[in-house]
């Protein structure tokens, strides 16, 4: 009975010691990777940061108010200004188009009083 | 285990033979036995003593040599602990009340040389100066082949730059990375962003730190790796501010002034919605500051924070609302307006020398602008309480604002206030403050009358600061400055549907070194609130020797030349800020009063 505790203790500390070594490389494989994402997250906020700069550039009042100008013919825009600003009941809205009767239908009243 | 016996029979019976006691052998031998029992707990006490302090001497051998190898090695970031963000080490972007990026970081490059390294000094010289055109050839020249190790060539250099100095191919001229301060919007809102250089150089990193301005101001703040990449937001818009900053360069054209302000300030939380002072300048290359001259000819001067001018007539509106406050009169109370007021050897005049007859109403003295009704109602007031007044709205202090010039834009007060000092300072003379503290006062005097303190940083909610005026007092001085828009001097400035309500100052500038003021020089500034019925907004428009030349006569009152541009201001950007005009019922045509 005491040898086969004996031996399976052994073949415990044999598998433990195992189970140490892989978990060991496991590790280090997993921080190796931790460390590539944490260059990659860097590498994508610096990209982040390049492109936000690059917007707000892009988006600068000057720029578009330039391009505003520039583009008048086509776009026809304006600043904002007061008369930009109306009540509802001064929309004109557009009417309907509803096009002329074309098939017309003689009714006749006559006899009406008269079944 | 084998006990030896207490009495054992051979030496008991042999004793009781010899006649001796046997219980004198038991003694013995109970006496041999607790010997070794004594023995044998001793030695195994002594083991588990030697264990435990074999345990302890190995418990302090591992933590020395742990504490030794922390002390001995580099430290390094705990990898295996995975935080959800790693530590930003870059200066944080300031923006915009809507989040619009205002000045923001870009990695570039700079270049340096080792000279022992170079393969080819000459052509690596040749090359350089082919790339950047401020660079002679001859110094590179010289410097490459010298006696130098080491020299910064350049401290920031573009992509493509960098491109074509690689394609130079020599192993002496190297690149360290670079954190720059970009200001994407250009020179806009320049005097408040201020600008930022490099501090401390190394050839891995710089140090950027704040030269000016916001910058400088929240420089340790906006460098807290703390504040793990948070922006600093501004009171200022965006949009609003490039608007203010473009109709007010037209107007400064249009005007022939040499420099103009402008102060747009929220009547209720004193946020700076925008802050405009030309000539203005780009702080992605900031211009070095002037060291002869005056200071206020560069670009780098912030006329609205830092330019303390008499800024005139604008002042008579406190006089007017002090006296009210005081129960010294109301809006009605006719005021005597006989000229010329004479006080010792000076003389009080209107301007132009006018006559507005022997009375005026409070109203009236405002809305014609009288210099004499408002010394008078001055000279009911007294120095003291017009003092502690004036102080209440912040004239006697640099403004609060976050940025390092606002502790240089600090009012002049008369050295010895007088009553002549008192009559002046009614009607804007001998008292110098900036136009920011003129929008703070106006504020404070029109928001219902509740100091408000200028601020850069957006607020949430309305500043409840001390009272400054009643409530009633604060409407009153509305109404008068509306009466000023719709039949005083300001007529320019009516905005339709927004009911501005404003008030003119026209101040000679005085001559550098003492000796009395300019003839042809003004400084030309509207003070308006919008909505007058319920004031939002605060704008000063402050223009710098403004002549208005459509007429054969120069005109250079403020009524022709800063009203029109604030009143251009005003259009243009009320309807940005959200604000809607309140649109007067069409008057129908067409429809004549018949009866039959």
């Amino acid at each position: 009975m005491r040898s086969f505790l004996f031996v399976l203790s052994a073949l415990a500390i044999v598998g433990l010691a195992f189970w140490a070594y892989r978990e060991n490389y496991a590790t280090q494989q997993s921080l190796r990777e931790v460390r590539d994402l944490h260059d990659r997250i860097g590498a994508a906020h610096a990209r982040l940061t390049v492109l936000n700069a690059e917007w707000a550039y892009l988006n600068r009042p000057d720029r578009l108010r330039d391009l505003v100008e520039l583009n008048y013919e086509r776009l026809e825009l304006l600043p904002l200004t007061p008369e930009a600003f109306a009540r509802l009941e001064q929309v004109a809205y557009p009417q309907p188009d509803l096009g002329p009767i074309l098939e017309t239908i003689e009714t006749s009243s006559d006899g009406e009083d008269r079944p | 285990m084998i006990r030896t016996p207490l009495r054992p029979l051979a030496r008991i019976l042999r004793a009781r033979e010899t006649g001796e006691n046997p219980d004198v052998i038991e003694r013995e031998n109970k006496r041999l036995r607790h010997e070794a029992m004594r023995d044998r707990e001793r030695m195994r006490a002594e083991g588990r003593l030697l264990v435990l302090g074999s345990m302890f001497v190995g418990a302090f051998f591992v933590v020395g040599m742990r504490m030794g190898a922390l002390a001995a090695t580099d430290p390094s970031e705990p990898r295996a602990t995975a935080a959800g963000s790693a530590i930003m080490a870059q200066r944080a972007d300031i923006v915009d009340r809507n989040g619009r990026v205002l000045a923001t970081n870009l990695e570039t490059h700079s270049l340096y040389a080792q000279p022992p390294q170079m393969v080819d000094p000459v052509a690596a010289a040749k090359g350089l100066a082919a790339i950047f055109d401020d660079l002679e050839e001859e110094e590179l020249v010289e410097d490459f082949t010298g006696k130098r190790k080491f020299l910064w060539i350049k401290r920031k250099i573009s992509p493509e730059q960098m491109q074509a100095v690689h394609e130079i191919g020599d192993p002496g001229l190297l690149f360290g990375p670079r954190e720059m301060r970009l200001y994407p919007n250009g020179p806009i809102a320049a005097h408040v962003l201020g600008g930022a250089s490099f501090g401390r150089e190394g050839v891995a990193s710089a140090e950027v730190i704040g030269v000016a301005g916001v910058e400088k101001h929240f420089d340790a703040d906006l460098r807290d790796p703390a504040r793990d990449d948070a922006p600093l937001q501004l009171s200022l818009d965006l949009t609003v501010q490039a608007t203010v900053e473009r109709v007010l360069h037209g107007g400064m054209t249009i005007m022939n002034a040499k420099g103009a302000a402008a102060v747009l300030m929220d009547a209720s939380t004193g946020e700076i919605i925008a802050l405009a002072s030309l000539p203005d300048f780009d702080p992605n290359s900031r211009p070095r500051v002037l060291t002869e001259g005056d200071a206020s000819d560069s670009p780098l001067f912030n006329r609205a924070v830092q330019g303390v001018y008499e800024l005139g007539s604008v002042f008579k509106i406190f006089t007017a609302a002090q006296t009210m406050e005081l129960g010294l009169g109301h809006a009605e109370t006719l005021i005597d307006t006989k000229g010329p007021l004479t006080w010792g050897r000076h003389r009080i005049r209107e301007f132009r020398n006018k006559n507005y007859g022997p009375f005026l109403s409070v109203t009236d003295v405002i809305v014609n602008s009288s210099n004499i009704g408002t010394a008078r109602m001055a000279m009911e007031i007294g120095a003291a309480r017009q003092q502690v007044f004036l102080k209440s709205l912040g004239f006697f202090e640099a403004t609060p604002l976050e940025m390092v010039e606002a502790a240089s834009g600090r009012p002049l007060l008369p050295r010895n206030w007088s009553e002549i000092s008192t009559m002046t300072v009614s009607y804007g003379h001998g008292i110098s403050t900036s136009p920011v503290h003129l929008a703070a006062g106006y504020a404070s005097l029109l928001n219902g009358g509740t100091r408000v303190r200028p601020t850069l940083i957006k607020r949430d909610a309305p500043q409840v600061g001390e009272r400054v005026v009643r409530p009633e007092v604060s409407a009153a001085a509305r109404d008068m400055l509306r009466a000023v828009v719709q039949e005083g001097t300001a007529s320019f400035g009516d905005v339709e549907g927004y009911r501005v309500g404003g008030k003119t100052g026209t101040a000679d500038k005085p001559r550098p070194r003492g000796g009395g003021y300019y003839d042809d020089k003004v400084i030309a500034t509207f003070a308006s609130v919008f909505p007058a019925d319920n004031p939002k907004y605060v704008l000063v428009v402050t223009l710098d020797e403004p002549v208005e030349t459509s007429d054969d006569e120069p005109r250079r009152t403020a009524g022709w030349t800063a009203v029109p541009v604030a009143a251009e201001i005003i259009r243009r950007t009320a309807p940005l800020m959200g604000l809607r005009p309140e649109i007067e019922p069409a008057t129908l045509e067409g429809v004549t009063l018949t009866s039959n």
